[in-house]
């Protein structure tokens, strides 16, 4: 298995810029999600890696040879699809040993990696059955057998789980995790599904328009965005994002959002005008109308089982709140919100970047990572 | 708007059942949610409704009057398919308009205007409306399709999957939106979805299909924390609940109780069984913790910044579990 490198990586279709400059490293044996909404370029991107684009400029390095300008079947990289495309006329055993007789591989030897492949995925009683008649879950295992037998250098994976329904979806995303966890295949995977990512990646690359917004392990994504792009793609409810306008300097630890006063992690840098406050829904608390902060009213409360979501109103715009689903909360209802102050994060409204503050610092201390994505 | 009631109908497809003696009273003004899996009769349950399918028994009737002579037109319904339908040569504002320059309308051009403008509103597609419906986004194209539905007055909103093909900020914006403009017209509406946020959150109701049988029909809430049997509670809650057998903690199962079902947050930390650290999954807002008993799985909650790692021990003890017999009926 290996490491991808890709460097200053630009793709232009005719008049249209797929790919800006992107510029990130794959480690051997990750398993990387590639994220965005659709028309980001993570789909351009993962093509650029397997080969079936070519880019416009930049290199595309694996185990630190430059493939850029090698044809896909040279690279030695496993494309998955959409997961269901198997030859119907064939069962399983053959699905599976096709790509490898193909190759010329001895009898003897395909027999043996069929073995070892049918084990890993718990597929061995099924080799003689037709593909048509299989259940979803085995026709994924086999389209994955096929692409595992042949040893690739790394997996490309576009949606595969795209077209299952919800709870088939999260089965086969478990599955997948852990055949990941037995073989640590170079994995490279698009989603457009955030939860996806962050339930699956050990790195994540956040994409929109063309360019990289962030790069990072999910749980860093999540705690510290880089933008306010980043902010309200990851998360479910996004990160609330409250604008007003204001003034920051080197060292503050307050930010007055109108009257009220709202103490933030302390900045390392000043800013002024118009900013905005990130803070995730988990990290606003709801007091009662006596108490200090930000006035709100209850719009609307969505029950979730063990947490609820409560819509509010305030001067500022909209506020979502994930609390407790045992909180008494009523619609009408004239509520203070307090803020979780270690992690907040503060944007700067005109080019919707973060402000550098201790919650970074903090970051910038563990991992280069925060660095790299902001350059 | 209007009351629908369903009163024992069944529907066979050849040799399949799709739905068996379902009845189902639909108030006026009322938020139902149909939650099952692919083939539970979700969608048939719609078609039925729709006049697009004849039930083999039974009888529909909306506002009182029995539906099964009518055709499509006559029953006065509006329906939003999973896969968006648009007249591809007209511009969203005219596939908005469309279902309001029917002639049995006769609405005056303002009128309509004014509708469509609205729609498009809510829809956050107002930039859109004067391009062609080819030149949209797959989400794009999906809201100008429930605006389709939503420019009318009908008795009933039927929508099938509506939001499945959208991305989660998208989704999660219009489930807000959805239920909002629903409460806002005081709008009766049917809804089929396999996702069970979409029926958590913007419900009113829920009916649980399972192979074309309802199971179970109630609040939110109600089905959530009382569920009438096992496939009824793996439906609601993320993650899903904890299936494992009822001795697994030792005595205290009551008679007959051959599972033990355990929702996260009815694991508490810290004494009870060892059990080993399996995966720590990072979600952000939550971070789970995979958990492994004597070669059961079991999945719980643990703070977001926990230091658990794989391969560490952690003692767990059920609250409130709920108890399930062996045919997956509740008992306690």
């Amino acid at each position: 298995m290996s490491e991808i490198i890709i460097r200053n990586v630009r793709k232009e279709f005719d008049n249209f810029v797929a790919v800006q400059s992107s510029s990130f490293t794959i480690e051997d044996g990750e398993f990387f999600m590639l994220l965005g909404p659709s028309g980001c370029g993570k789909t351009t991107t993962l093509r650029m890696i397997a080969g079936l684009e070519l880019p416009t400029s930049g290199e595309i390095l694996i185990d630190g040879r430059d493939v850029s300008r090698l044809p896909a079947s040279q690279r030695d990289i496993a494309f998955v699809f959409q997961m269901f495309a198997l030859y119907p006329h064939m069962n399983v055993r053959n699905n599976i040993t096709y790509p490898l007789k193909s190759q010329g591989m001895s009898r003897r030897d395909v027999r043996a990696k069929l073995a070892e492949v049918s084990a890993i995925l718990g597929i061995e009683d099924i080799l003689d059955k037709p593909v048509g008649g299989l259940s979803g879950g085995d026709r994924q295992r086999v389209a994955l057998g096929r692409a595992i037998v042949r040893d690739p250098k790394a997996f490309m994976m576009d949606e595969p789980l795209g077209a299952l329904d919800a709870e088939f979806r999260e089965h086969m995303a478990e599955e997948l995790r852990s055949l990941h966890d037995r073989m640590h295949a170079t994995t490279v995977y698009v989603t457009h599904d955030q939860l996806e990512a962050m339930q699956m990646g050990d790195k994540i690359v956040v994409m929109n328009h063309g360019v990289i917004e962030q790069f990072g392990t999910p749980q860093d994504i999540y705690d510290r965005p880089e933008t306010t792009f980043v902010a309200e793609f990851i998360g479910s409810p996004a990160m609330n994002l409250i604008s007003f306008e204001g003034q920051l300097a080197a060292g503050d630890d307050a930010v007055s959002v109108g009257s009220h006063r709202v103490a933030v992690p302390q900045s390392s840098a000043s800013a002024s005008g118009k900013l905005v406050l990130g803070v995730r829904p988990e990290h606003v608390q709801l007091n009662d109308a006596t108490s200090e902060g930000l006035a709100a009213r209850v719009l609307a409360a969505e029950y979730l089982g063990t947490t609820q979501i409560v819509t509010l109103e305030s001067d500022h715009g909209e506020v979502k709140a994930r609390t407790a689903a045992s909180t008494p909360v009523n619609v009408g209802e004239n509520l203070r919100l307090g803020f979780d102050v270690r992690t907040l994060s503060l944007f700067d409204q005109a080019d919707g970047k973060v402000i550098p503050s201790a919650l970074h610092d903090a970051a910038l201390s563990k991992t280069s990572v925060g660095a790299q994505a902001r350059g | 708007m209007a009351d629908v009631r369903l009163s024992s109908i069944s529907k066979r497809y050849g040799a399949t059942a799709a739905l068996t003696d379902v009845s189902l009273d639909i108030e006026d003004g009322d938020f139902v949610v149909m939650l099952g899996p692919t083939g539970a009769g979700k969608t048939t349950t719609l078609r039925l409704i729709a006049g697009l399918d004849k039930v083999d028994s039974g009888d529909i009737t909306i506002d009182g009057y029995s539906v099964a002579g009518l055709t499509p037109a006559q029953r006065d319904v509006a329906m939003v398919f999973q896969q968006y339908s648009l007249y591809p040569h007209l511009s969203v504002r005219d596939n908005l308009a469309f279902p309001l320059k029917s002639p049995l309308m006769s609405l005056d051009k303002a009128a309509i205007e004014r509708k469509v403008t609205e729609v498009a509103e809510v829809l956050h597609i107002s930039h859109k409306l004067d391009n062609k419906a080819t030149a949209l986004s797959g989400g794009e194209m999906q809201r100008v399709s429930i605006g389709r539905a939503l420019v009318r007055d009908p008795a009933i909103y039927l929508m099938d999957e509506p939001l499945s093909s959208l991305d989660a900020k998208l989704r999660s914006d219009l489930r807000v939106e959805l239920k909002r403009v629903q409460a806002d017209l005081g709008a009766t509406l049917l809804y089929v979805t396999h996702d069970q946020i979409e029926a958590m959150t913007m419900a009113t109701r829920v009916g649980v299909l399972d192979e074309g049988r309802l199971v179970q029909f109630g609040t939110p809430r109600d089905i959530y924390e009382n569920p009438a049997s096992l496939y009824v509670a793996t439906r609601l809650g993320l993650p899903r609940i904890n299936a494992l057998p009822a001795d697994v903690f030792g005595s205290g199962a009551p008679a007959g109780a051959t599972t033990i079902g355990l929702r996260p947050e009815h694991i508490r930390q810290g004494e009870g069984r060892s059990t080993r650290v399996k995966r720590v999954e990072h979600l952000g807002d939550q971070t789970r913790l995979h958990l492994d008993l004597e070669g059961h799985s079991l999945v719980t909650l643990t703070d977001a910044h926990s230091a658990l790692v794989p391969g560490d021990t952690v003692q767990v003890i059920p609250e409130n579990p709920l108890w399930f017999d062996s045919d997956g009926a509740r008992i306690g």
